[in-house]
């Protein structure tokens, strides 16, 4: 089993974004895609809701997603068409909630002190690509290479189908 | 056996004898807690194509969010889970003022110690409180709860967070969870979990254990568990008396050889009353090392110290008093229940005398959606759990965190002032 690999901009982020900082609580009673899209990172990074492109990749640091439950912070990241989220950690919540959402969540497999390298190398709105079938994070201009821990199978199946819903409607009607 | 009590509660959910940390299991939740996110976990479940949920008795649902609805939207989606909620037969729903969520599953008895209980909330570690093992799921996970019954869970390591020494008078288990995150860091105990013990947590009152195991979540825990012991037991022989007789009480304690990740002590006894500065909540102080600072909004309340202790901490600073004329302070009661008995023994009139201004219950301003907002520049000490950037209205202001005690003395001088400080009636 392993995903197809994207080629993407890359979104730099740094230690501990939280979800209300991805997704603000007042727009929680949105359910509308489009409009909770463009609520993405309003006020850390306002230019990403515009910019952002299907397939683009979002780097984050430590503790990424850490806080609320509320699932628009992935949502709003989903309906953006944000390809991969790769991260030293994630909050385990949030992490929980991009699989069940199918977007793939990577973390590093780096020590943490070598996050810098990945800082230094990849620049905000830099090719790169997430090749799944070697777990090599690369940028496209220059060639460097991050090594990424795989995702585990149990996980990789939810993604696979395309989210938790997807999931649980193949095994229901099995 | 050495299982901690997370291992013992899960091999329980999951019909096995025993399991190992890591392993992945598929687990029967026994309780289901969803609040207005309940309008997109109607939308998953109707995606996935379930027709009734899995078992209506085991189901929880809270209007406390947007409450009263501050939106038409809110309005719309409030609407559309009553009427769910009726359609399905689920009769553990709380509509608008009855309370915060958390707080009513410890209130009305749907916590029972060594349950497994999901809510779509990051504070549901709450219910650790009460022995019980708590965790946040998002939305499409509830809706999928709904349909089957079931999630799967990769068991947690378990952190054992021993607390010594004697609790000083001011100390309340806000101060000792904000001491404890700043500590230990927002990270310490992702995908963990935590199970807390030694005296001082053996002598803690439950309010005091729910602050703690609420914002366990700080620190990333999945689940955070106070062990069943006589004050639990007494909690449960006084408001639900019978609840406990089905219980396997064995399986509400660690083994005596229980292996742990990791193993934190810490002694109280000197510590003083702690804030936590923005826009982190490991970023903790002695009060008196922030001492000075002049905040525009005190908020007394949400589901970290909405309690009744907690009021009454407050009222004792506030009675005869009058909040400093910079200071706006909310009062949100945890529930209707508490509302009350704060009205009746005269707490209630203290507040709005002192110039409080006294709101329904309900999660209220702490997560910024009404009811309080900041504007920019402007600070605000908060009883609630996070200080995160725009947490609370503005990106450009500032939230403390502190104590009922710590809120409601500096409320009075208008700038954070240590309790100890201020004279109490």
């Amino acid at each position: 089993m392993t995903l197809e690999s994207i080629v993407g901009s890359a979104w730099m982020f740094g230690d501990n974004v939280d979800t209300d900082a991805i997704y603000p609580g007042k727009y929680m009673h949105i359910l509308d895609k489009k409009n909770m899209a463009s609520h993405a990172f309003e006020f850390l990074k306002p230019a990403f809701a515009q910019k952002v492109e299907p397939k683009d990749i979002i780097i984050g640091g430590r503790n990424f997603g850490c806080g609320s439950s509320r699932e628009h912070a992935v949502m709003c990241l989903k309906h953006n068409g944000v390809g991969a989220i790769i991260a030293m950690s994630f909050a385990r919540i949030f992490y929980r909630n991009a699989v069940n959402n199918g977007i793939p969540v990577l973390t590093f497999d780096i020590e943490p002190k070598d996050l810098v390298e990945v800082y230094s190398n990849i620049m905000e709105g830099d090719d790169i690509e997430m090749d799944f079938s070697r777990n090599l994070l690369e940028t496209v201009t220059t060639g460097e290479r991050f090594k990424i821990n795989p995702l585990p199978d149990h996980l990789l199946e939810i993604i696979e189908a395309g989210g938790l819903i997807e999931y649980t409607k193949n095994k229901t009607i099995k | 056996m050495s299982g901690t009590i997370a291992e013992k509660a899960l091999a329980r959910a999951s019909g096995n004898k025993v399991v190992e940390p890591k392993e992945v299991i598929t687990a029967k939740v026994d309780k289901a807690m969803s609040h207005d996110a309940t309008a997109l976990v109607l939308k998953q479940f109707g995606s996935i194509g379930a027709g009734r949920i899995w078992d209506p008795d085991r189901a929880v649902v809270v209007l406390d969010h947007r409450v009263p609805a501050n939106t038409v939207e809110s309005a719309n989606a409030h609407t559309l889970i009553r009427k769910v909620v009726q359609h399905q037969g689920i009769k553990n729903f709380y509509d608008v003022g009855e309370g915060i969520g958390h707080i009513l599953m410890m209130e009305k008895g749907h916590v029972l110690p060594g349950e497994l209980i999901v809510g779509t909330d990051s504070h549901s570690t709450s219910y650790g409180a009460l022995g019980a093992l708590g965790t946040g799921i998002g939305a499409t996970e509830m809706a999928a709860v709904w349909a089957t019954g079931e999630l799967w869970l990769k068991v947690p390591e378990t952190v054992n967070i021993i607390y010594t020494g004697s609790r000083p008078g001011t100390i309340v288990g806000k101060d000792i969870i904000l001491y404890t995150l700043g500590k230990l860091g927002a990270e310490f105990a992702n995908y963990k979990a935590v199970e807390y013990s030694g005296e001082v947590t053996g002598a803690l009152a439950i309010d005091d254990r729910m602050s703690i195991c609420n914002m366990s979540v700080e620190m990333g825990t999945k689940f955070a568990t106070v062990p069943f012991d006589k004050v639990t037991d007494k909690f449960f022989k006084s408001n639900f008396p019978g609840a406990l007789d089905k219980i396997d009480m064995d399986g509400l304690t660690r083994d005596p050889d229980a292996n742990f990740d990791h193993t934190k002590e810490f002694d109280i006894t000197d510590i003083e009353p702690q804030v936590a500065c923005p826009p982190n909540v490991d970023d903790v102080k002695p009060v008196n090392d922030v001492a000075g600072i002049e905040f525009q909004q005190a908020l007394l309340g949400t589901c970290t110290n909405g309690s009744l202790s907690d009021l009454e901490v407050a009222a004792k600073y506030l009675k005869g008093n009058k909040v400093h004329r910079n200071v706006r302070m909310y009062v949100v009661p945890g529930s209707r229940k508490i509302y009350l008995e704060a009205l009746r023994a005269g707490m209630i009139e203290i507040f709005i005398e002192a110039g409080c201004v006294v709101l329904n219950p309900g999660c209220g301003p702490c997560m910024g959606a009404h009811q309080g907002l900041l504007a920019p520049g402007e600070i605000a000490l908060s009883t609630s759990n996070r200080n995160f950037r725009g947490r609370m209205g503005s990106p450009d202001a500032k939230i403390y965190l502190a104590s009922p005690a710590t809120v409601a003395a500096s409320a009075l001088e208008g700038k954070i002032t240590s309790p100890s400080e201020v004279t109490k009636k």
